[in-house]
């Protein structure tokens, strides 16, 4: 495959979060009973007219300024027409020529180019497998707000193509315009995919594939596409323009019935649905109400906290684990005798990657197990000195479903350690003046030693003393010139 | 009849001389009497005797809303709650709507008695109300004649005295037409200025709501009352009605003489019946007399306004009525017995059958000049001619406040005349397609009757959102036509 | 202009709409005068015409994004011609 260039263009598709539908007011929310949120509009009933949802300008211009892209001040609503009987008017609103957002871009990595996003409202649901004489039809998705990203053939692998949805999602999640869930359909893709000879040739036939509804089949599809193109220019064959569908269980593409591919879709701007408007003051207001990105935040976490690029990603993943970090590093800020940024933001990054993201991933449903603020008094009890790291991981676990400061838990259940060098300094005078062969070993030259000291140390505090600040103690003594 | 207008009769309510009862029996009783006009597609005797009786109640105890004992018929294309709508189409037999068209909520809530709707051409396509699922229907002048159409129920309806006022649509002279054809007032609002919600779409940006009555000042309480502003129609305009004046006072009239009337010579020219051309000579005379000024006034494009409407208007219809298969609702094909059917054989059969020819001959042609390489040459080209005519328009208005104009170019078409020659019917809307193209309203009024006892209407036309002043020189003209 | 019998036939398609050999030549007679008769407009240079979707000025025009009650479900599947609980059924589709 090495003497190809594989060249992708994706097509994907967002639902919105909004209350009501794209273009009537009624629900657009997720899984009620079938035909429960339809109103005439919806039905596409005669008599009924559409009126977009303001939201649903808001969420494309957010998603239009996230991406870099130019935001129109006008653009077009039309109509793209095709008959499916889940689509009840015969034709779906979308934009055509003018659409909301044009030129903007995703980097990955490498910068991907969009060649616009624009607004369209989605189609019901055909049940085919529920009567083997019949077709269902469930509406209730019917006008359900969506926008469709457009990439120009700017990818180069079935990874690449895995990566920018994955981009795509978080950056719709980061802007709570949708919850990109791509099993229940809320993100969707089509790839365009074909294959060259060379960088600089002109791009070869491309084939439409459809139906991958999650990260892995998108990847899965294309390498079989890719696979299957290659196949067919080495024995010399041309690929047919032709819409494929990936088949999830046999793990293949196939082709469509070529019969309903011929598409003249007559697009014509609706004569119902006056421009869209989007003045220099909406945009610069929703600018404002923008959250920080994932590629802003990631640098700032490198550059300014002096993080690990590995944990400002994990951290960055998503918006509402960054936003935690950020209070818990703020708190932490705010305690006194706090160190330096750096080493607190790794201090609660530490604890946020460990501790909580495995809490989370047990019960992802109950949100987050302990408040930013005592996540803070932890990593404060842990960068002073007075816990150990094994101790660290017992008192989350109490903080858990135990009310109180991490130190008030900590001393009810004796997790302290004694790291105060008042404390500390007679029991290693004693433990020095009653070993004194070992002493002798120690300074003509068995450093290793020192373990044991440390361990009459510890014992004396029945194990609760700070190992670190012992060694630092008994390292000093020992080093001294002797008496 | 003895209160063949609302106004007479309000008057006559007022003074306690009959009753909404009365007056709804009375108009039932003639219904049934003019059965073989074929006018109404249904009647709702019940209905309109129960709500007369509800408002006789409340004229004793000053309750009554401002247009109670107004019997209105409404066209078969507009959407009334549980009543059946029918666009007289097979397509749409057994339908029944579940809302109310906006204009016929806001009627019915200031008091109108709806007695039952009114047949009309197919989904409104049509200048004779021969393309009716029902037949024909009668013009009441002289039976051997159609009504025009499309409205030409409505418009024989209130002819006939079959109710005070009826509801019709006009998208390209639907309402002046047969108002004129059947000798009554009718009203093709500003587009705009009444919400087309509940409307059967045929052409979306040319469809207008408007009323068909015997006195001018009919005319204007319907449109105060169901005018304005409608969250669910994006194209009705936040332009504020003017009052109408009450009664068309004599001040009224004098305001009419005090106006400047153009006549555009583009819509005198060959073609015209002389009897036609004659009358709205000799009345332009007696409004010169009253003290109006009248000048000549060019309106270059006329010519093309029927290319231009007929692209736009059948693109526009082809892509409205694709909502009608038979799946959801309407006509449904009986199964053939096979139990899987090809999608597009399911659509082609319902659609075939349910439609009538000029239907499906509209949907051929609109569908032609959206498909893929024709759009430029067509529906563009038409776009902007549509511009060139309202620039004819805007430049008049700059010189004069209402346009004289004829109707129709025929003083009648009789039965049968013009079913297989769908062009010559087209270009017999030549005086009425440019207002729907350009947007502007129309009020036709009778001013007098051809030796058949045919009627002769004559066409004002006024600026947008200035129906007052066509209502105010209407009303002077009928008294002019009269002396 | 001349509409072919297999141009008809490509629209009637795009249009799911079917007709007899004799209305296919019927309707591209039609057609073809109708089509023809709007070439007129090519008399006319509107090289520098926009082209106007709307009558009227109105641009932005938004609704709140706000759920209303609606009809139900009784109500949206009392029209169908067939339905299964509370689902539209049609005929079995063949993709």
């Amino acid at each position: 495959m090495a003497s190809y260039e594989t060249v992708i263009g994706l097509e994907v598709h967002c639902q919105l979060q909004t209350h009501s539908k794209a273009f009537s007011p009624d629900s657009a929310a997720f899984g009620a009973r079938p035909n429960h949120h339809v109103d005439p509009v919806s039905l596409g009933h005669p008599g009924t007219l559409p009126v977009l949802n303001r939201r649903v300008v808001d969420f494309a211009v957010r998603l239009g300024l996230a991406t870099h892209s130019r935001i129109a001040p006008r653009s077009v609503l039309a109509r793209k027409h095709y008959f499916y009987p889940d689509l009840p008017k015969g034709y779906q609103i979308s934009q055509f020529e003018d659409p909301i957002c044009t030129g903007g871009y995703v980097d990955i990595g490498r910068r991907i180019r969009l060649t616009r996003i624009h607004i369209e409202e989605d189609a019901g649901k055909s049940l085919h497998d529920q009567d083997p004489e019949s077709t269902l039809l469930d509406l209730n998705r019917c006008g359900v707000p969506l926008l469709e990203i457009v990439t120009e053939p700017d990818l180069r692998s079935a990874r690449e193509a895995s990566l920018f949805l994955q981009k795509v999602r978080q950056l719709v999640r980061y802007l709570g315009i949708s919850d990109g869930n791509m099993e229940e359909g809320s993100l969707r893709c089509d790839a365009n995919v074909s294959i060259r000879k060379a960088s600089r040739a002109p791009l070869g036939v491309k084939t439409e594939i459809k139906n991958m509804n999650s990260f892995r089949h998108v990847e899965r599809a294309i390498e079989y596409e890719v696979a299957r193109q290659v196949c067919v220019a080495k024995a010399g064959g041309t690929t047919r323009e032709q819409t494929m569908l990936w088949d999830p269980i046999r793990q293949e593409t196939r082709p469509m019935r070529s019969k309903e591919q011929a598409h003249d879709y007559r697009y014509f701007p609706d004569p119902d649905l006056p421009p869209i408007v989007v003045t220099p003051e909406a945009c610069a207001a929703i600018k404002a109400t923008l959250p920080e990105l994932p590629d802003a935040r990631h640098t700032r976490y490198v550059t300014d906290l002096g993080l690990p690029a590995y944990d400002a990603g994990v951290l960055t993943d998503e918006r509402p684990l960054a936003d935690y970090f950020e209070a818990v590093l703020a708190a932490l800020l705010a305690l006194d005798g706090a160190p330096g940024v750096h080493a607190c933001a790794k201090a609660a990054s530490n604890l946020v990657m460990g501790d909580v993201l495995r809490a989370l991933k047990a019960n992802p449903s109950a949100g987050f197990p302990v408040s930013a603020q005592r996540l803070a008094s932890l990593a404060h009890l842990r960068m002073s000195g007075a816990i150990s790291s094994s101790g660290v991981q017992e008192l989350f676990m109490l903080m858990m479903t135990q009310k109180g400061t991490a130190k008030e838990i900590a001393m009810r259940h004796n997790l302290l350690q004694v790291s105060d060098d008042a404390a500390l300094i007679p029991v290693v005078a004693q433990v020095l003046a009653a070993n004194p062969m070992q002493v002798e070993q120690y300074r003509s030259g068995k450093k290793s030693i020192i373990g044991f000291f440390i361990g009459q140390v510890m014992h004396g505090f029945e194990g609760s003393a700070d190992p670190k600040r012992v060694r630092v103690l008994l390292s000093k003594a020992l080093d001294s010139p002797a008496p | 009849m003895r209160w063949a207008t609302f106004g007479s009769t309000r008057a006559a309510l007022a003074r306690g001389e009959t009753t909404c009862e009365a007056v709804t029996t009375t108009f039932l009783r003639a219904i049934a009497r003019k059965r073989h006009l074929n006018i109404y597609t249904y009647v709702d005797a019940e209905g309109a005797l129960r709500t007369a009786r509800e408002q006789d109640r409340q004229l004793a105890t000053g309750e009554a809303p401002p247009l109670a004992g107004l019997v209105l018929a409404v066209k078969d294309v507009l959407c009334i709650r549980n009543w059946p709508v029918t666009c007289a189409s097979r397509m749409l037999d057994g339908f029944n709507a579940v809302y109310d068209a906006t204009a016929v909520a806001r009627l019915r809530r200031q008091g109108a008695i709806l007695i039952g709707r009114t047949n009309c051409d197919e989904f409104a396509m049509g200048s004779s109300n021969e393309n009716s699922c029902y037949g024909p229907v009668l013009n009441p002048r002289n039976e051997i004649y159609a009504p025009g159409g499309s409205s030409g129920g409505s418009a024989a309806a209130v002819a006939a005295g079959l109710c005070h006022a009826a509801l019709g649509t006009d998208t390209g002279g639907s309402i002046r037409q047969p108002a004129a054809l059947c000798g009554v007032v009718g009203l093709k609002p500003t587009y705009g200025r009444v919400s087309r919600y509940g409307l059967v779409a045929f052409a979306s940006s040319f469809d207008c709501i408007g009323p068909l009555t015997n006195s001018v000042e009919d005319a204007a309480l319907i449109l105060a009352a169901m005018a304005g502003v409608d969250e669910r129609d994006a194209t009705s305009a936040p332009v504020p009605v003017a009052p109408e004046p009450v009664g068309l006072t004599d001040a009224a009239r004098c305001a009419g003489a005090a106006l400047r009337v153009g006549v555009p010579k583009e819509f005198f020219g060959e073609g015209l019946d002389s009897t036609i051309r004659c009358s709205i000579e000799a009345i332009l005379h007696r409004l010169r007399a009253a003290g109006a000024v009248v000048k000549d006034v060019a309106m270059p494009h006329t010519r093309y306004g029927i290319a231009t409407y007929y692209i736009l208007a059948t693109a526009e219809a082809s892509s409205n009525l694709g909502r009608y298969d038979g799946l959801r609702y309407g006509y449904r094909p009986a199964p053939d017995g096979r139990k899987r059917i090809d999608l597009h054989a399911l659509y082609a059969q319902a659609r075939s059958e349910g439609f009538g020819k000029e239907v499906k001959r509209r949907i051929m042609l609109g569908t032609y000049v959206l498909s893929s390489g024709y759009y430029d040459a067509y529906y563009a080209k038409a776009q902007r001619v549509r511009a060139l005519i309202r620039e004819d328009f805007d430049k008049a208005f700059q010189e004069v406040d209402a346009l004289v104009t004829p109707v129709t170019p025929v003083p009648g078409i009789k039965l049968g005349s013009m079913i297989n020659s769908p062009l010559k019917m087209y270009l017999s809307d030549i005086y009425t397609v440019t207002a729907n193209l350009a947007g502007v309203p129309g009020l036709v009024i009778p001013i007098g009757a051809h030796a058949s006892g045919l009627p002769i209407g004559l066409q004002l036309l006024g600026r947008p959102f200035d129906e007052t002043h066509l209502f105010r020189l209407g009303e002077l003209m009928m008294q002019l036509a009269k002396d | 202009m001349t509409v072919s019998v297999e141009q008809v036939r490509y629209i009637a398609r795009l249009a799911r709409l079917a007709f007899s050999p004799e209305e296919e030549r019927e309707l591209a007679e039609e057609m073809s005068a109708i089509l023809g008769y709007m070439q007129t407009l090519d008399e006319l240079d509107t090289s520098d015409v926009m082209p106007m979707t709307h009558v009227l000025d109105l641009a932005g025009v938004v609704r709140e994004d706000v759920v209303q009650p609606s009809i139900t479900a009784e109500e949206a599947l009392r029209n169908a011609p067939d339905s299964c609980g509370d689902y539209f059924r049609v005929p079995k589709v063949i993709d």
